[in-house]
């Protein structure tokens, strides 16, 4: 059952204000990654403070890097349901959890960070294995034979 | 782990994916809820039982690690007496896992 709007709201902002783009409707979901293009992450946020609490300042930290995702994305799981839902299609060889972060290039996964992978973390090391995966997989001029 | 309790009042591994290795033989790997009089407390449990699982436990975890819990039960409560050593899924991975034997050549 969702919680209250009000109770998530800074939930929401906590991410909204990093840059990254809340999608909120199947709609919104598939006119985002549908087209695959480039390189997007996906930041399933959740109410969970047990793991949410250290992946939102995570994400702040991650994306202080020099490289980064060209699309940034967040949906709400456990409020915005079909948006969740659909957001998941796109990387449904992985379970769902929450909070978790998928890294996506030219619409394939390439780095998925899971809610244990989360737990009991602290943002820092969170974000420092965001960012190897930022460089790994998001750097422009990556040769071809170093791709993965 | 960092020791910290994110819910005030709870245990250390409340919220965390751990792995419960049963005195039977099965292991459980869900979130940790609590211990109490009744036994473990799991939410979203998945469960290896060597009797009927087509692969080994190592093999079956490192597909949890990489893909995800696979979840059989949403909600369990582990008996006491079978409840056996408990750790943090990451934890576990790092002190217990065996890697995968060589393939043959």
């Amino acid at each position: 059952m969702p919680y209250p709007e009000m109770m998530i709201k800074p939930m929401r902002e906590e991410v909204t204000r990093l840059g990254v783009q809340e999608l909120r409707t199947v709609g919104e979901v598939d006119e985002a990654l549908g087209p695959g293009e480039g390189t997007a992450l996906v930041f399933v946020n959740s109410v969970c403070g047990c793991a949410a609490g250290g992946a939102r300042p995570a994400l702040t930290l991650a994306l202080q890097h020099g490289v980064k995702p060209q699309h940034l994305y967040t949906v709400f799981a456990g409020q915005d349901l079909d948006a969740t839902a659909r957001a998941r299609s796109y990387f449904a060889e992985y379970r769902p959890s929450s909070p978790s972060i998928a890294l996506l290039r030219e619409g394939e996964v390439v780095h998925f960070v899971h809610r244990h992978m989360i737990e009991g973390r602290g943002p820092e090391a969170i974000a420092a294995d965001l960012a190897a995966a930022f460089d790994r997989f998001c750097s422009a001029a990556l040769p071809t034979d170093r791709l993965p | 782990m960092t020791g910290h309790v994110f819910h005030p009042g709870h245990e250390p591994l409340h919220g965390v994916t751990v792995v419960v290795e049963g005195t039977s033989g099965r292991t459980w790997v869900g979130r940790y809820h609590e211990r109490n009089e009744r036994g473990v407390v799991m939410h979203d449990v998945a469960i290896h039982d060597p009797a009927t699982a087509a692969v080994s436990r190592e093999e079956w975890i490192e597909k949890l690690r990489r893909f995800g819990i696979a979840v059989d039960e949403p909600f369990v409560i582990l008996p006491l007496k079978e409840a056996g050593p408990i750790a943090p899924l990451v934890e576990w991975l790092e002190t217990k896992a065996r890697p995968a034997p060589a393939p043959p050549r």
